[in-house]
């Protein structure tokens, strides 16, 4: 049931409209970073505020929205959003991945494909890869426009050379179409090469930067390396414990006070599908 | 033809050499204050052009106006491009002027860390004009910055090390091979000098001496210090006020000023 006191989506119409254009500016160019009015949400920033808005402004009525933390449709985080929306704008909500039109994210792209029809959208703490070497918002935009991202490399060198490796396994930036330098935000770079070439569009939302970017379906993503040092989307060198899968991301989880551990799909859905499919992993019950 | 340009085209060089960097009527205010004004000179392929004049005399507006770091109300720069011949930077679009900030023209800050990314590794900050111009080999990338610091030198081993374990006298040098790895060839350098001890700033001189006879560099060197341009500059110009006063090779003008302003520089009681 719709709470009568909101706007349908919370936001106003007029809010929503802006929102929509910087969407629809961020889709037109992909990876540029759109500025938008970010507006107060009644959740702390840090909650994914920029999410909510995106989220907030492509809703329909007709939709099925999914939110995922981490993979997860159960942490605190993620039950908050879907009952604000249900609360709301009385969408219809789900936790499979195949039956939701929107799904808004925290740092995870879900293991299934996603196709055509629908959207992700990605909650981002910080839109601006380049932050990280060069903190002047003026010479960064700069920087941008001109296309001079040798400091990303930079970035990456200093990993290398001080891991051996390059380290960066969360946040791992990307080149959208050739052109723009993006921060697909923290998702493990294991999901890397999901951003490229994907079916569902793409949107990402940081509140409290107040910036809006996006990737159109079937867009090129090009993880950023060197050529004696490629990209590699790693994992952890284990499969599920529960389902078994050996080629989804896994989290490493404490199971008992001595200290148990074992690795388990990040991706709840997938991985209870795979249970119910009937899959068993070596810690499976 | 000025008094400037026959000094200029009979000094060092061939009459038919091009210059590398022509500098034509170029002024900067502030306001209604004269940042620097009228300035006319022509600086020629592996010159050594020094700039002295007292505090606020214009030195370093004049210097960021040719390194186009601000934008001067009026004149030229004309530099000499590999691809394009002769260029008037000031007019060229923003992408290019960068461009040739971070390939054929390098600039030395005074303060190393307004030079230097002070949270990068030495070698980080040698390498990083080499993947600014599209270096994508990272056993290459580091390499040449090994190279590089064992050409300042800087002991190779510390090449993962911040510039803030450096002392000042490393971070100096370590901001020249970050701006010469390159291969520019057209060097700004503000005051390099200053701010360190004596014996540190003899060291570096002789370093900055011995890569620009290597390596054929021209150079515009700002200081304050008349042992600076002794031992690097071919020419000088001696600026008060925001004008050239008096230029010519750099020994005539030390040895036999001309303008009372110069023989007052040399005679020390304006040496800072
Ligand atoms: N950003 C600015 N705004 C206003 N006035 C400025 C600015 N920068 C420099 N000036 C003025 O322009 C004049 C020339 O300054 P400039 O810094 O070029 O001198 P300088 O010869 O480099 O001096 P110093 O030896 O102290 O470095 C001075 O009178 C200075 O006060
Ligand atoms: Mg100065």
């Amino acid at each position: 049931m719709t709470d009568q006191a909101y706007n349908f989506a919370y936001l106003d119409e007029q809010t929503k409209r802006m929102i929509r254009r910087a969407i629809l500016k961020g889709l037109a160019i992909p990876g540029y970073q759109v500025p938008f009015a970010s507006r107060e949400m009644p959740m702390p920033y840090g909650w994914g505020t920029g999410g909510v808005q995106v989220s907030a402004a492509v809703l329909t009525p007709e939709d099925t929205l999914k939110v995922i933390d981490q993979g997860a449709d159960d942490t605190t985080n993620a039950v908050s959003i879907r009952s604000f929306f249900e609360r709301t704008a009385g969408v219809a909500t789900t936790t499979a991945t195949d039956e939701a039109t929107v799904i808004q994210t925290r740092h995870r792209i879900p293991e299934v494909p996603l196709r055509e029809g629908q959207i992700l959208v990605y909650q981002v703490p910080i839109p601006e890869p380049l932050r990280f070497l060069e903190p002047r918002e003026s010479e960064t935009r700069k920087m941008h426009s001109l296309e001079e991202y040798g400091l990303m490399h930079v970035k990456l060198y200093e990993d290398i050379s001080r891991h051996g490796h390059i380290a960066t396994s969360y946040a791992y930036p990307v080149r959208v179409e050739g052109r723009y330098v993006m921060d697909p935000s923290p998702i493990p770079k294991f999901d890397n090469p999901k951003l490229g070439e994907m079916a569902a569009i793409q949107l990402f939302g940081a509140g409290r930067e107040q910036r809006i970017y996006a990737l159109p379906p079937y867009t090129q993503v090009v993880s950023l390396d060197f050529e004696d040092h490629p990209f590699e989307a790693s994992k952890a060198d284990q499969c599920c414990g529960l389902c078994g899968a050996t080629d989804s991301y896994l989290d490493e989880v404490i199971v008992d006070d001595a200290g148990g551990r074992m690795f388990v799909c990040s991706d709840t859905d997938f991985c209870t599908a795979r249970q119910a499919a009937g899959h068993r992993g070596q810690d499976a019950a | 033809m000025t008094a400037m340009d026959q000094i200029t085209s009979t000094a060092t060089n061939p009459a038919q050499a091009t210059p590398l960097l022509s500098v034509r009527e170029l002024s900067k205010r502030y306001g209604s204050h004269i940042g620097c004004t009228d300035i006319s000179f022509d600086l020629y392929p592996g010159e050594v052009m020094g700039i002295v004049g007292e505090s606020g005399s214009g030195k370093s507006t004049l210097l960021n106006c040719m390194a186009g770091h601000i934008a001067p109300d009026t004149g030229q720069v004309i530099f000499e491009t590999r691809a394009d011949g002769p260029r008037d930077t000031v007019t060229m679009s923003e992408p290019e002027r960068r461009m040739l900030g971070r390939t054929d023209w390098a600039f030395v800050h005074q303060h190393a860390r307004d030079g230097l990314r002070m949270g990068v590794s030495a070698g980080g900050n040698v390498g990083e004009r080499l993947m600014a111009v599209g270096a994508r080999h990272y056993g290459d990338i580091r390499a040449q910055a090994t190279d590089w610091l064992d050409r300042v030198e800087i002991d190779p081993a510390r090449i993962d090390d911040r510039p803030t374990t450096f002392s000042g006298g490393m971070q100096q040098r370590l901001q020249i091979a970050r701006n010469l790895v390159t291969g520019p060839r057209l060097v700004f350098m503000d005051e390099p000098t200053g701010g360190l001890d004596v014996s540190v700033q003899a060291r570096l001189l002789d370093l900055v001496r011995g890569l620009v006879r290597d390596m054929g560099l021209s150079a515009i060197i700002v200081t304050h210090d008349l042992a600076v341009v002794r031992l690097l500059a071919d020419r000088l110009m001696v600026m008060k006020s925001g004008r050239v006063v008096e230029a010519g090779l750099t020994d005539q003008v030390l040895d036999d000023p001309q303008h009372a302003y110069s023989q007052l520089l040399v005679s020390s009681v304006l040496q800072v």
